[in-house]
């Protein structure tokens, strides 16, 4: 479980998150949504201690993560975050590979080549995996560094817009795999997310952010709502059922 | 290209670099050498050959750590200004400590050059348009700012000769009892081996680094001393060779990819056949004078730098 505890986090004078208390369960998906600029990003990242907070407390299964080893953290807990520029030419076997680090440091055992190879198979690029990420599409990128991810075999998985360039097709594929972590692996997977209709179909807990502040937090159906969804973006939207799902229209 | 091809290559132009020279010394020789040829063999030619493969491994390597910590293929200490920072530091102790013995001057010139690069990191960190071409033209900037305060100070004076043999990388005055210090970079390239895939990881970004544990900015530093350490040895020992860790790094990652830890053998292996080639070349074409090797480098090394330029460009558009 994360428990985040009045955290508050400045750039300046600016206060980017106010205040914030939320608690993330364990085997769920949560997914942070909200208008840009609504403090989201931030907040994941001061999560996976990317970025530290200026006030309140973080704590992971109920520790504290700023008075733990990052190296120790690194097992526990990753991030992925939005724009991936890497300038190396990796291939994709190696990028995964590089999950394995807080475990190896570098000289990887037989049993971590086996959790590059099952993560491999996993996000299904075995006929890519020697190929240079450089020559890769979006698409086959994304999955690349998800893949990385599982590899690093954490208990907490953290995505800040996963979909992010991402077409339908790929989009619908890495929310499938990320719910079959969660469901098949007990994996706890927090996400930040601008399509609402993703955030719907496949999220269990919602947590909409707005201005730095929390604005309402529940479950899918509590804030999959026409007058909840109108404070969150002040816009009106159409909200209606499909196959057992929740969707909006907004597009008028 | 294999590991093994490289390593043969490298057999064969040693042999060949022993035995290139304006005193006649054939493989023959060796086994009946007379008292001139010895001298000839174990005071000129081995320590020219060792100081080559040396220089040549650890500028290589020297340039790929640093193309790895910036994420950029165009930096290398000589676009950095990491050669330029270390000469001021030679300089520095020349006028400081007049008769300071070459390891004094080392010292100066490494916490120059090591203190310049980090000033470059510095300012990298401020650029918002991190374009791959600009830095490099940053970092050239900066060392040729460097150089030219070099320049006026050695001008007043009145060092201008002594600075400019140390500007020109030149393997003939290469000389037993005047290279050694050129080993103290061998440590620092098995340094650098060990923390090879942390160099790869740091690379990344630091938030890729820091979501795997890895402490970035010791990473960075680490990286830094082992490349500033590695240039002021082998300033002080053959000086400036322009070119040759940007271009040995890039041919590498063309076929090899970035993976560092296994690049490392080959990027170490192409430079020193790739300086030997130069050297021997340099040796051979206005016989019996030589070509200086910065020269050659030179020539060399930009023609096959333009080429990587508009590969480049093909790749992006």
């Amino acid at each position: 479980m994360v428990d985040i505890i009045h955290v508050t986090k400045r750039y300046g004078e600016k206060e980017v998150v106010k205040d914030v208390t939320v608690q993330i369960e364990k085997g769920k998906i949560t997914s942070f949504i909200g208008p840009n600029g609504a403090g989201k990003s931030t907040l994941l990242s001061m999560v996976s201690r990317l970025i530290v907070k200026d006030e309140g407390e973080i704590l992971i299964d109920g520790s504290d993560i700023t008075k733990r080893k990052s190296q120790e953290l690194a097992k526990k807990i990753s991030i992925l975050k939005q724009s991936n520029h890497i300038n190396l030419r990796l291939t994709v076997r190696e990028l995964v590979s590089f999950g394995r680090f807080p475990y190896s440091q570098g000289r990887l055992t037989e049993e971590d080549w086996r959790h590059v190879d099952e993560a491999i198979q996993f996000m299904e690029l075995e006929d890519i995996q020697n190929d240079y990420l450089d020559e890769l599409s979006g698409g086959q990128k994304q999955r690349a560094f998800i893949a990385m991810v599982i590899a690093q075999d954490t208990e907490y998985i953290l995505l800040d817009e996963p979909l992010n360039n991402l077409d339908m097709k790929h989009s619908v594929q890495i929310m499938k795999t990320l719910r079959k972590l969660v469901d098949e692996r007990g994996k706890t997977v927090v996400l930040v997310i601008h399509d609402i209709n993703f955030a719907s179909v496949y999220s269990d807990y919602i947590v909409a952010l707005k201005g730095g502040k929390i604005v309402k937090q529940g479950t899918t159906d509590e804030i999959i709502r026409q007058d909840v969804l109108r404070e969150i973006y002040d816009m009106d939207m159409t909200v209606g059922n499909f196959k057992n799902c929740r969707f909006c229209f907004y597009f008028h | 290209m294999k590991k093994r091809y490289l390593l043969l290559a490298l057999i064969i132009l040693s042999f060949i670099s022993i035995f290139v020279g304006v005193t006649d010394l054939t493989p023959l020789d060796l086994l009946n050498l007379d008292a001139d040829q010895e001298q000839i063999l174990f005071v000129s030619r081995i320590p020219r050959l060792v100081s080559i493969v040396v220089a040549g491994a650890s500028l290589s390597i020297a340039g790929v750590i640093m193309q790895q910590l910036t994420g950029n293929k165009f930096v290398s200490p000589t676009t950095a200004g990491t050669m330029d920072f270390a000469r001021l530091g030679i300089l520095v102790a020349m006028l400081l400590f007049a008769n300071t013995s070459s390891f004094g001057k080392m010292v100066v010139a490494f916490s120059f050059a090591l203190v310049g690069t980090l000033l470059f990191m510095k300012i990298l960190e401020k650029i918002r348009y991190k374009d791959t071409i600009f830095i490099p033209l940053v970092g050239l900037m900066l060392g040729n700012i460097i150089s030219s305060l070099s320049t006026f100070v050695a001008y007043q004076n009145d060092l201008i000769q002594n600075i400019s043999s140390w500007l020109i990388g030149d393997f003939s005055l290469i000389m037993k009892g005047r290279y050694e210090l050129i080993y103290l970079s061998i440590p620092m390239l098995l340094l650098a081996y060990f923390y090879a895939q942390k160099f790869t990881i740091a690379g990344m970004g630091e938030s890729f680094a820091k979501n795997l544990g890895l402490n970035y900015q010791q990473i960075i530093h680490i990286g830094l001393i082992i490349v500033a350490f590695i240039t002021s040895t082998v300033i002080i020992t053959v000086g400036v060779i322009p070119f040759l860790g940007l271009i040995v790094p890039n041919i590498v990652s063309i076929y090899r990819g970035d993976h560092l830890k296994k690049n490392l053998p080959h990027t170490a292996l192409l430079g020193a056949n790739f300086l030997l080639i130069c050297d021997i070349l340099g040796r051979l074409i206005i016989f019996p004078y030589e070509i200086p090797i910065n020269l050659m480098v030179g020539v060399i090394g930009s023609a096959i730098f333009i080429y990587l330029l508009i590969r480049r460009q093909k790749n992006e558009a």
